[in-house]
């Protein structure tokens, strides 16, 4: 039994001098600021016209394509590509298609056509599997899945036509900004601490227990409700605190800065990782273990 | 209340996980997410503060106007509670998404707090029958992520704590009437005792145990919890219960005991925390909402 009470802290003020080298000549910019008074370019988004100077209107980063000119938010909702890995959850069972909320602005559509269902690949769609989709996912299930294609509208279509997407068992979500995802090669990683994390572009993080023997047959639609151990749960709950110590302290989410951030929180108890005067601590040192890898 | 879907697969963690004492966020059964107190931080209200405990924000205020003694009690002034669910603590509250929570919340922190064990009712009272201090007691939720009666009970206990009343004069004018004269100096003014002012803990039944401060995953878990309002002695001036699942009298004894003893504990860093705040007088950093 624990209450601990404090007073607030201010806000640290960041001197840009210091993190100017990280930004590696990035143009960035908050609302109001003038972009140019040039008149040649055009007016993309996140900017407005102001008195003939093209001015932002978004915090973020300025983008040149040719005459083209748009600033890319830092804080934004989840905008999708081909590609994209995603962890979503289920909001509705409709005809043919499921709606999965995946952070971006429309919900996003699976397609009963493009998930795979138990029996193997070659497996035909009859109308029985179309009454049943609600056995294989319902609502407040979570996926993981992959962006198939991108409407007009800019919803996103998902697909689930592999074996390592599909419905999510037991674990925990993290919900961060898709901004602090790093992209990678991979996704899903399977760290040395024995758990797993899958990192989705969306800034969805599942942690899960690394799953033993996979089960071919049930095309990833089983989920095991065997109790997970207590050191998995240990571990899953200080990675959890960890990401959002990170996401706290801004720094760029992928394999190897998560996992540097669970070793240097190995001294502290696992509540106390939230603390604000630890979580500075855990991520200084993670982030002078990341510039020394890199140096 | 602000609903989170939780699917079948997370919910089944999130009992196990409570049933080894070892929650989500790595707290155990008993224990609090860290709570961040201001108090002053509302410049026209005689006394206000602002509580965070994780996610969960609340800004309450408390403004003092002399006003007319119930009846039924001429010797006492009165507090009078107003919870406000604004639109920014979840889309739900919007339009009149909120009135439902907020007359709850209102409902129940008056039965708490209106009473003459947990305030000194008594010297709210300027002139017995014909004038007292009301309390106007407004409750502001920011945002919610679970755990809104504990945030808001600790939130208004600093506020009263926080709350200056100018002090009053009397003086009879040529005609025999009474004469309400306000001091205007702001240091001579009347603070109020708030040593008996219980602190709430909701106690949610996740599985076969219960815990403190549920956040917004585990509440989807539960199907009651209890309300009980503690103070400093240990003393339960209030119990509730909420939710639509049913609790039997051996775990309600057993969660009554344990809210006794964590409504106890909250008190003395509470305390505290809000004398060492006073004592830093003007040296004090604003925070504010920018935090």
């Amino acid at each position: 039994m624990a209450a601990d009470m404090r007073l607030p802290t201010t806000r640290k003020q960041v001197s840009l001098s210091n993190s100017l080298s990280a930004l590696d000549g990035k143009d960035l910019v908050v609302p109001g600021d003038v972009i140019t008074s040039d008149t040649g370019f055009m007016r993309g988004h996140g900017t407005y016209l102001d008195e003939e100077k093209l001015t932002a209107s978004v915090a973020g980063e300025v983008e040149r394509v040719n005459k083209l000119i748009c600033v890319r938010p830092l804080k934004t909702r989840f905008n999708g590509e081909v590609g994209d890995v995603v962890v979503g959850r289920i909001t509705e069972v409709q005809q043919k298609r499921w709606k999965v909320e995946t952070n971006s602005r429309l919900d996003s559509v699976l397609l009963l056509s493009s998930v795979n269902l138990p029996g193997g690949e070659l497996r035909r769609r009859s109308a029985e599997d179309e009454l049943t989709m609600r056995d294989y996912l319902q609502e407040g299930d979570l996926i993981s899945a992959e962006v198939q294609s991108v409407f007009s509208d800019g919803a996103l279509s998902l697909h689930t036509r592999s074996l390592k997407y599909g419905k999510l068992g037991q674990g925990v979500l993290v919900q961060l900004s898709p901004s602090l995802i790093k992209r990678q090669k991979t996704h899903f990683h399977n760290l040395p601490c024995g758990t797993s994390i899958i990192l989705g572009n969306n800034g969805f993080v599942w942690l899960y227990p690394t799953p033993g023997q996979q089960d071919e047959e049930a095309g990833g639609y089983y989920t095991s409700l065997e109790p997970v151990s207590l050191s998995d749960r240990e571990v899953i709950s200080r990675l959890r605190n960890c990401l959002l110590a990170l996401a706290a302290h801004k720094v760029l989410l992928y394999d190897t800065s998560v996992l540097y951030c669970y070793e240097s929180s190995l001294p502290h108890q696992i509540k106390d990782i939230l603390k604000p005067e630890v979580m500075e601590e855990i991520v200084m040192v993670t982030r002078q273990k990341l510039v020394e890898q890199e140096g | 209340m602000a609903t989170v879907q939780v699917s079948e697969a997370e919910k089944v963690y999130i009992l196990h996980g409570v049933r080894d004492d070892l929650r989500v966020d790595g707290r155990g059964c008993e224990d609090y997410r860290h709570m961040e107190i201001e108090t002053d931080v509302v410049s026209n209200t005689d006394g206000s503060a602002k509580v965070s405990l994780g996610h969960t924000d609340v800004l309450v205020g408390v403004k003092a106007e002399i006003g007319k003694p119930r009846p039924m009690v001429p010797h006492e002034g009165y507090l009078e509670f107003f919870v406000d669910c604004s639109a920014n603590a979840t889309p739900e509250f919007e339009g009149r998404g909120g009135d439902e929570l907020g007359v709850e919340l209102s409902n129940t922190l008056y039965k708490v707090f209106n009473n003459r064990s947990s305030i000194d009712l008594k010297s709210l009272c300027i002139s017995p029958g014909e004038h007292c201090w009301v309390l106007y007691v407004d409750v502001l939720l920011l945002q919610c992520d679970g755990n809104l009666f504990d945030a808001i009970s600790v939130a208004i206990k600093a506020a009263l704590f926080n709350t200056k009343i100018p002090k009053v004069h009397l003086s009879e004018n040529e005609e025999g009437g009474k004469e309400i004269e306000l001091s205007d100096d702001p240091y001579d003014c009347m603070r109020l005792n708030v040593e008996n002012v219980p602190c709430i803990v909701t106690l949610c039944k996740v599985g076969y145990r219960h815990v403190v401060d549920a956040t917004l995953q585990e509440k989807a878990c539960s199907v009651a919890s209890l309300i009980i309002s503690v103070t400093h002695k240990g003393t339960i001036t209030c119990v509730r219960k909420v939710g639509g699942g049913s609790l039997d009298p051996e775990s309600i004894f057993e969660t009554t005991e344990t809210g006794k003893r964590v409504g106890k504990a909250l008190h003395a860093p509470l305390m505290e925390l809000l004398q060492k705040e006073e004592n830093l007088g003007k040296k004090r950093p604003k925070v504010g909402f920018l935090g």
